[in-house]
């Protein structure tokens, strides 16, 4: 069981996460004019990182926050964890 | 009911409020006896109005008149964008209390709650279970509000309960319908 | 009656007698000791059968590592448990406890005709037999197998006991409450910080609790024992749990704990569970785990009687009982001289067989000799005599080059082996910790962490006394963040070292067990690698040496090294296997802890559900809810009774508990435009107070999820979705809200609970809430089809949808949950004067297919397109995006063929279709697609079916046939509507 640590709540038993994969798969910024190869790398192609992965969780049972972190995927260890920037800080 | 062993009572009706906000709550402080600007994961009573803080721009009011509250908070936030949402009906809570409250709600609550961490005035999501909650304590004593949707209630305490057993012998103990 | 027991000592309480049963026997014991030690007090050397020959087994050791000596214990009804080991149960006045393993009886088993046959017994023998005809294996062998193997009974009935979980934080965990362990307790104590110190066994202390030798600060250990466990009880800030096993160790520090809470008391207090399973977080471990004593391989060295040397010690310091009365240690170590002074203070005719030349023999060898003890140096031990006790030892002189000299028989009732010591590094591997060989102590130790943890003592390969308290008191030191060292005076010096051997030279034809639980032998290994096997992962898989119950906790590093000697390859480069959780057995129930019988999963109960339960309705599961399926009369059965609802709904008027819908309150200036983003349908046009019903795809382009959406004022929209789907579109909605357009001001709100929603349908629906509701104009011109209302309904505050799921007029009344009851009697009896009927999802099912309405899930299942299901007209072209439109220009949604949805006509009307029936052109052709709906339907007077078949729209007016239970049945392709197909009736 992983401890998360979540940029809002701090560390939190990976129970109350969802993950949600590889983090900084862009959606494109024009679908219609994306190709059926382009859209189909976005919709199904991941990396399937050995090592240090950016991924995405949500802590569903917390803060309701998606946030990306970077976990080495040999020994689990986080490196970073970031908030998305959100409304408040875009607006 | 603060020297009791282990005390679950279910709580009476309150006015509920999800209030969602983006602007900058250091600026706004308090919003008809609310008080926003308090750190994620805390709570804040005055008087029968209490606050719980559960994200960057999530906010759980608590009063007993859900039009006043509706009023105060409207009036205090004016044109800014926000949403203020009556949940009043959607959940149900419970006080957990007593020496064994905290041995209790870790019987299924995977938080850690030593009073370093979770001090009086905490309050976060979380689980019980597999039910989600909403744990709140708003003071120093060992009691603590549990928050859970209106159809979960039935399960949460029967859970609650089931934990209790091995404290109820301990005097003061008990569950209250 | 305790004719092994010793007159004083030991830390067993004489003062209270205990009785058991043992295969029928009454036994007798003191409160403390264990079944093995009570057994071997009252002479009972014979306590099982092996696993695979059935060969006569005794108790081998003294804590939960024991292979052999499983029992069958029971505490009455329900509370039945196999495999225990005799090693760890602790005697409670009235238990009763079996062997296991034998047929008809202990002593006389009739599956001991395997060790007979062992030749054919060996490595792979299962895989060598069992493999070919396939056909015999799950009629014959398999049935075979399972009756002659395996241990103990799974119990028939359910467990009687409850079980507790537990989340615990702390700033560190001591795993081991031996020396290492309790001194690193006592440094981190220090620190104020959280500390929890588990260990399995009953008593803390561990190799402390049968040390009646060492003095430490000098104090006899066990004095240093108490007093170091009352100041550790007076801390505030250590928790102490005995009885507590730490079985798994997982990532970030996730250490699971069993502690065993009322096993060991007779009539234990009600309300406390049998077992708690602790889930602790740690910020820092420490590992004292201690380490296992090796037994030596010789032929027969499995007979009752022959113990490990140190368990021997145990047996008669702590519990005051001598498991013989002439007792010959055979060792390779020096750790055994000790066990051997030990029993022969105890009065116990002492010999050793020392396999070392005199010349590698420490110390110890001339201080046991100065007491008189008979030890035989540069001896091998060659075999065994005895059946089901050990009688004798065969042991000969062995010299530099393995020739054997003149054999000679030691008389004797019990033998204590010693072949060295193996750290119990189970929990640092589970940690992922790597592990290094040191052939300084020919064994795996700790070497390179990768979680935060630190090994102490005997668990890190120290098994000196003062170092194992040095080390743990660094270790306890460390672990809360401080450096520094203390050494502690210890008298006399722990004789410690030993030569590894792995198979005692002379083994001969006799079979010399390594695995005892799973009965592998070193035959079984050599002949495995004389079969090609070289990876030690093939090998135990093949031999299943290590396999069993135990994991091979005093066999594995035998098994190792004799894989190195056949390899010619040295131990470090021949690995290890992995360890892996649990360390020791884990009970289901507590795994399962509180989640069974109705605490299993939360069963959700809608806001009328009590009134549906007097009312006599039959219930269904949807999703977590329990929702009205049909509300039958005497006498009905579910096709009367949901045929009745529907012509209650068609002619007059139904009324439905609709409240699982999900409900989502979306506010903000960008409410639509996000609305926009993720339907299919265009939302910036619908004005205020009106409804449109709205199709979500996912990214992919299949549909997710659908419902009805009213525009409450420019900026909130109260959304609905599936009763399934709740969660997981608020899910979806915040993914993409916070994820891909941060920047629109939107908020969601779950508000599924808040909102009761009592569906009212029927050409009679008006009149029946008009009289009842303030605030609305009611009138159809005003309150038309797909528009909503706010004001009151029996002074309730509500949002009243003119909305419709069944093709007839229709309301949906939302309103605060607390107030549904009393608004629902309110509606149920202005409905009484037209024959109001309650209808259930049944009913809502049927009513829904007549008009040919998709259920998300039932027509679809997550590979289903808005135009599969003839929904494309939805498309609002004007949006230059939403999500899933790109992909619904994928070449293989654009595909011709693609399964669309159809209606299908049984034709014999009678007939109704399976749901999920196969469709064929004709029998024997392949699928087209299946049955995705069907119903009597009352409107019809026939039965209905939706289906989804390839190229389904073109095939309309063809005649098809749908798998039944008996072969097929023809239908008619249609439009998949059969009722009111204008649509006419909603606008009532
Ligand atoms: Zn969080």
């Amino acid at each position: 069981m992983l401890l998360i640590p979540c940029p809002h709540c701090g560390p939190r038993s990976e129970l109350e996460f969802h993950c949600g994969g590889e983090a900084h798969i862009a959606r494109p910024t024009n679908p219609a004019a994306t190709g059926d190869q382009r859209w189909a790398e976005y919709l199904f192609y991941r990396s399937n990182t050995k090592g240090v992965h950016a991924e995405r969780w949500l802590h569903v049972h917390g803060c309701g926050r998606w946030f990306n972190v970077r976990r080495d995927t040999i020994s689990d260890r986080f490196v970073t964890a970031d908030q998305i920037r959100s409304a408040e800080e875009g607006s | 009911m603060g020297e009791a062993g282990i005390a679950i009572l279910p709580l009476a009706p309150s006015a509920r409020f999800s209030l969602r906000l983006a602007a900058a709550v250091v600026e706004i402080g308090e919003a008809g006896g609310f008080w926003l600007d308090i750190p994620i994961n805390t709570c804040h009573v005055a008087g029968e109005r209490m606050t719980v803080r559960l994200g960057p721009n999530e906010w759980l009011l608590f009063g007993p008149q859900a039009d006043a509250i509706r009023h105060d908070v409207a009036a205090t936030l004016g044109d800014r964008f926000f949403s203020l949402v009556d949940v009043g009906d959607r959940d149900l809570a419970f006080a957990v209390a007593g020496i064994h409250a905290r041995d209790v709600i870790n019987g299924g609550c995977p938080l850690d709650l030593d009073d370093i961490v979770f001090p009086a005035g905490s309050a976060s999501r979380t689980l019980l279970g597999k039910a989600q909650i909403v744990l709140i304590r708003p003071g120093a004593e060992r009691l603590y509000r549990i928050e859970c949707g209106r159809s979960f209630a039935l399960y949460v305490r029967a859970y609650l309960e089931n934990i209790a057993h091995e404290f109820l012998r301990s005097p003061g103990s008990g569950i209250l319908a | 009656m305790q004719s092994n027991r010793l007159p004083i000592g030991g830390r067993v309480d004489r003062s209270r007698r205990l009785r058991f049963r043992f295969n029928g026997t009454v036994i007798h014991g003191f409160a403390g000791d264990t079944v093995a030690s009570a057994l071997l007090a009252n002479g009972v050397s014979l306590v099982g059968r092996s696993f695979k020959y059935h060969r006569p087994r005794g108790i081998l050791c003294h804590g939960s590592e024991e292979p052999n000596a499983l029992l069958q214990v029971d505490r009455g009804p329900g509370r039945v448990d196999p495999n225990n080991r005799a090693t760890i149960t602790e005697v409670t006045e009235g238990l009763t406890v079996a062997s296991q393993n034998h047929w008809p009886s202990l002593e006389h088993d009739i599956g001991a005709i395997n060790d007979w046959l062992s030749p054919i017994f060996t490595a792979g023998f299962y895989y060598k037999t069992f493999m070919w005809p396939r056909a015999l294996w799950d009629k014959v062998y398999e049935p075979l197998i399972r009756a002659a193997a395996g241990l103990g009974v799974a119990p028939k009935e359910a467990d009687a006991d409850r079980y507790a979980q537990r989340y615990a934080h702390c700033d560190v965990l001591i795993v081991g409450a031996g020396p290492a362990g309790l001194a690193a307790a006592l440094a981190a104590s220090t620190s104020g910080q959280r500390v929890i110190l588990a260990d399995e066994q009953a008593e803390f202390g561990g190799t402390l609790l049968h040390d009646t030798g060492s003095m430490i600060q000098g104090m006899q250990a066990a004095g240093w024992l108490v007093g170091t466990v009352a100041a550790l009880a007076d801390c505030r800030n250590v928790r102490l749990l005995p009885r507590t096993t730490a079985f798994g160790y997982y990532n970030h520090n996730h250490v699971a704990l069993l502690e065993r809470v009322t096993d060991h008391l007779a009539d234990p207090a009600s309300g406390l569970p049998r077992e708690r399973l602790w889930q602790v977080r740690a910020k820092q471990v420490v590992l004292a785990t201690g380490a296992h004593e090796r037994p030596l391989a010789f032929a027969d060295n499995d007979r009752p009687g022959i113990m490990l040397a140190e368990s021997i010690r145990a047996f008669i310091n702590r519990y005051a009982v001598v498991p013989g009365h002439r007792i010959v240690f055979a060792t390779s170590g020096a750790s055994a001289y000790r066990a051997a002074a030990d029993a022969r203070a105890a009065g116990v005719e002492v010999v050793v067989v020392d396999v070392r030349p005199v010349a590698a023999c420490g110390p110890e060898l001339a201080l046991l000799r100065a007491e008189g003890v008979e030890v035989l140096t540069g001896h091998t031990v060659l075999g065994s005599t005895g059946r089901k006790r050990v009688r004798g030892l065969i042991v000969a002189p062995v010299d530099a080059d393995g020739r054997i000299g003149i054999r000679r028989k030691l008389t004797c009732d019990a033998v204590g082996l010693s072949g060295g010591w193996t750290p119990a590094v189970h929990l640092f591997s589970q940690s992922r910790g790597k592990l290094t060989f040191d052939t300084a102590i020919d064994a795996y130790r700790p070497g390179r962490s990768v979680q935060a943890e630190r090994s102490a003592g005997a668990a890190n390969g120290s098994y000196e006394l003062t170092t194992c308290l040095a080390e743990g008191w660094e270790a306890g030191l460390r672990a809360t963040g401080r450096d520094g060292a203390r050494s502690f005076r210890v008298s006399p010096a722990t004789p410690t070292g030993f030569v590894a051997v792995r198979v005692l030279p002379g083994e001969g034809n006799g079979r010399a067990f390594i695995d005892f639980q799973n009965d592998v032998t070193a035959k079984d290994i050599r002949l495995a690698v004389r079969e090609g096997f070289e990876s030690v992962e093939h090998i135990k898989r093949y031999t299943t040496t290590g396999m069993a119950t135990d994991q091979g906790k005093t066999s594995n590093m035998t098994a190792l090294g004799l894989l190195s000697e056949t390899l010619s390859r040295p131990v470090a480069q021949v690995g290890t296997t992995t360890f892996r959780p649990p360390y020791t057995p884990v009970s289901f129930g507590a795994l399962t802890g509180a989640a069974r019988g109705a605490l299993f999963e939360p069963v959700r109960k809608a806001p009328l559900h009590d009134w549906a339960a007097a009312r006599g309705a039959v219930f269904e599961p949807v999703d977590r809810w329990l929702r009205a399926r049909y509300f039958p009369r005497p006498g009905e059965d579910m096709r009367a009774a949901v045929s009745r609802e529907c012509r209650a709904v068609r002619s007059s008027v139904g009324i439905l508990d609709a409240s699982t819908l999900g409900k989502i309150e979306v506010v903000g200036p960008d409410a639509a435009e996000f609305l926009n983003r993720l339907y299919i349908n265009g939302w910036t046009k619908l004005a205020p107070g009106r409804c449109r019903y709205g199709v979500m795809p996912k990214e992919d382009g299949y549909i997710f999820d659908d419902g009805v959406v009213a525009r409450l004022a420019a900026e909130r929209f109260h959304v609905t979705t599936t009763t399934g789907g709740a969660a997981r579109v608020l899910d979806h909605m915040e993914e993409y809200l916070q994820t891909e357009w941060p920047n629109l001001k939107v908020f969601l709100t779950s508000t599924t609970e808040q909102w009761a929603v009592i569906a009212l349908q029927g050409p009679k629906a008006r009149q029946v809430i008009t009289p009842l509701v303030d605030g609305i104009d009611m009138s159809a011109a005003v309150f038309p089809h797909m528009a909503v209302r706010t004001g009151r309904i029996c002074g309730v505050p509500t949002r009243l949808f003119r909305v419709s799921f069944t093709g007839e007029l229709g309301y949906e009344i939302n309103l605060p949950a607390s107030q549904a009851a009393l608004v629902w009697d309110a509606v149920y009896a202005g409905g009484e004067p037209y024959g109001i009927e309650p209808y259930g999802t049944e009913a809502m099912h049927v009513l829904r297919a007549e008009r040919g309405f998709i259920i998300v899930g039932q027509e679809t299942d997550g590979t289903v397109a808005p135009d599969d299901v003839g929904l494309s007209g939805m498309i609002a072209d004007a949006k230059p995006d939403f999500v899933g439109k790109r992909s619904l220009a994928r070449p293989d949604l654009m595909a011709a063929g693609r399964k669309q949805l159809v209606g299908l006509l049984t034709e014999v009307p009678g007939v109704v279709l399976d749901e999920g029936a196969q469709v064929v052109e004709n029998p024997g052709q392949p699928a087209l697609g299946h049955v995705t709906s069907a119903y009597w339907s009352d409107a019809c007077g026939r039965s209905i079916a939706l289906a989804l078949v390839a190229g389904g729209r073109a095939r309309h007016g063809q005649v098809l046939h749908v798998t039944t239970q008996a072969g097929f049945t023809a239908v008619r392709v249609t439009e998949p509507v059969f009722f009111d197909a204008g649509a006419e009736r909603v606008h009532g």
